[in-house]
């Protein structure tokens, strides 16, 4: 199944009903709406031309591996723009993803799950550093929240003795929680209440229903330990640096 | 005493040429003071003098800018942190009840303690052991500050460091409060209070160091 280029135009009726929309609640943002599309549209037609160069055949692997480690570099960057006041976050992030990339990728490759090749190993680093990135995010935000709100029960607790390691800990615990639970949820609720992108991209490339929900189910397993690998990297990286080496807390600032 | 060693260890806290900062701001400028072991020593002062500041260098919850903080003689800086940190303790002024039960807040200070350690605890702050299983969050404000003393002595210091601790409390609580810290001192707890109730002062103090300003004075 293929969508023409009269097809694509066509649709953009779509974008026009969610600018209309805007339009009739005097929103203000038709234009966001607009931009949005348009550089969803760019970045998609991008992204298909270096795919289109990463699978020909013949390309090595190498080259595929270079845009695996682009794309830590750019989600990285992304993250630190999206949580600016996490500390230092860039290179914390760029670990974790590292950290998430090796462990999926050593059961789904290591194990034969699917063969490495440059049509799975893009595709697959892409979901994996997609979703850490927004795990990334949402444990970084969260932890700093839970330190600065119980600033008193922590430094309590260092008062006690405690090693920063193990005053964090109760914070640390509730802010991978409450980073895991959405991507739990989501994971629940698959196939009752939504057919998940990669598997309704299947169905509609033409792949017959129960090997689109195959690979769909390696996908959504695949992002989970994604997801717990990087909230878990991240999370000690960030009370790295929230805490002295002499275990005194840093003050996280507010700006 | 013939046959006995009695070992004195020094508790007394000395500051030498101290400076805080907060961005251009001298919260303490140059400060020199000693607290020695014995007894209650208040810290006294307006709010913003710097008296949360000092009390806080003497656990190393911050660190001066200039200037050196010792404990028994020897420079924080000399000091592991954490030992430090086991020797001082400290309760601060607003109550800091962990999740759970009074037992289990007692059990985060010292996971090994029996329960007659625990209950003994309890008794030097006049609490009844009847709370130990009430959840920390039902305590009555008093209660709970008590409970963070308690909380605090379940792990033996030589010394502890009282940031206004019953600020928050009415009269009954708060005279509770200053008896059982009293009688701590009388037991040879070294006390290191930082209040701005004069009245409060006079009950507990064996002396006052006064701040103001940044600077500290007798």
């Amino acid at each position: 199944m293929t969508v023409s280029l009269a097809g694509l135009a066509v649709s953009l009726l779509l974008v026009g009903v969610a600018a209309l929309v805007s339009l009739l609640w005097r929103l203000g943002l038709e234009l966001s709406i607009l931009w949005a599309a348009l550089r969803a549209l760019v970045q998609l037609l991008l992204v298909g031309g270096v795919l289109v160069l990463l699978l020909a055949p013949g390309r090595s692997l190498w080259w595929s591996w270079l845009w695996v480690l682009l794309m830590v570099g750019y989600a990285g960057w992304t993250a630190r723009q999206r949580a600016p006041e996490v500390p230092r976050l860039l290179p914390v992030a760029a670990v974790a993803f590292l950290a998430a990339s090796a462990v999926t990728m050593a059961v789904i490759f290591g194990l034969g799950v699917l063969p490495l090749t440059s049509k799975t190993l893009v595709p697959i680093a892409g979901l994996i550093i997609g979703n850490a990135m927004t795990a990334t995010v949402l444990v970084g935000r969260r932890l700093l929240e839970e330190l600065r709100d119980k600033r008193d029960e922590v430094e309590a607790r260092l008062a006690l003795g405690q090693p920063s390691s193990q005053a964090s800990r109760p914070y640390l615990r509730a802010a991978l929680r409450s980073a895991l639970t959405p991507q739990i949820e989501t994971t629940k609720a698959t196939g009752l209440v939504f057919l998940p992108g990669a598997m309704t991209g299947l169905i509609l490339a033409g792949v017959d229903p129960v090997s689109a929900v195959l690979v769909q189910a390696v996908v959504m397993f695949l992002v989970l330990a994604a997801a717990a690998t990087t909230t878990t990297v991240v999370a000690l990286g960030v009370v790295r640096r929230l805490f002295t080496p002499d275990h005194r807390l840093v003050a996280p600032s507010r700006s | 005493m013939w046959g006995t060693l009695a070992i004195v260890t020094d508790r007394s806290f000395s500051l030498r040429g101290v400076v805080v900062r907060r961005g251009d701001r001298a919260v303490l400028d140059d400060v020199d003071a000693d607290i020695p072991s014995d007894g209650i020593t208040v810290l006294w002062g307006p709010s913003g003098a710097g008296k949360t500041t000092l009390l806080r260098l003497l656990d190393r919850l911050d660190v001066p800018d200039a200037g050196t903080v010792s404990y028994g003689g020897t420079p924080l800086d000399d000091l592991d942190v954490l030992a430090l940190r086991r020797r001082v303790g400290m309760v601060f002024q607003r109550a800091t009840p962990f999740a759970g039960t009074v037992r289990d807040n007692l059990a985060v200070a010292a996971p090994d303690a029996d329960d007659d350690a625990v209950r003994r605890v309890l008794q030097r702050v006049s609490l009844d052991a009847a709370l130990l299983d009430r959840d920390a969050d039902t305590l009555s404000g008093g209660e709970v500050q008590r409970m963070c003393l308690a909380r605090t002595l379940i792990t033996e210091p030589e010394a502890v460091l009282l940031d206004e601790p019953t600020s928050a409390l009415d009269e009954g609580p708060r005279r509770t409060f200053e008896q059982s810290v009293l009688e701590l001192a009388r037991d040879g707890l070294t006390v290191v209070w930082v209040g701005h109730d004069e009245e409060q002062v006079r009950r507990v103090a064996d002396r006052v160091l006064h701040v103001s300003e940044g600077r500290v004075t007798t």
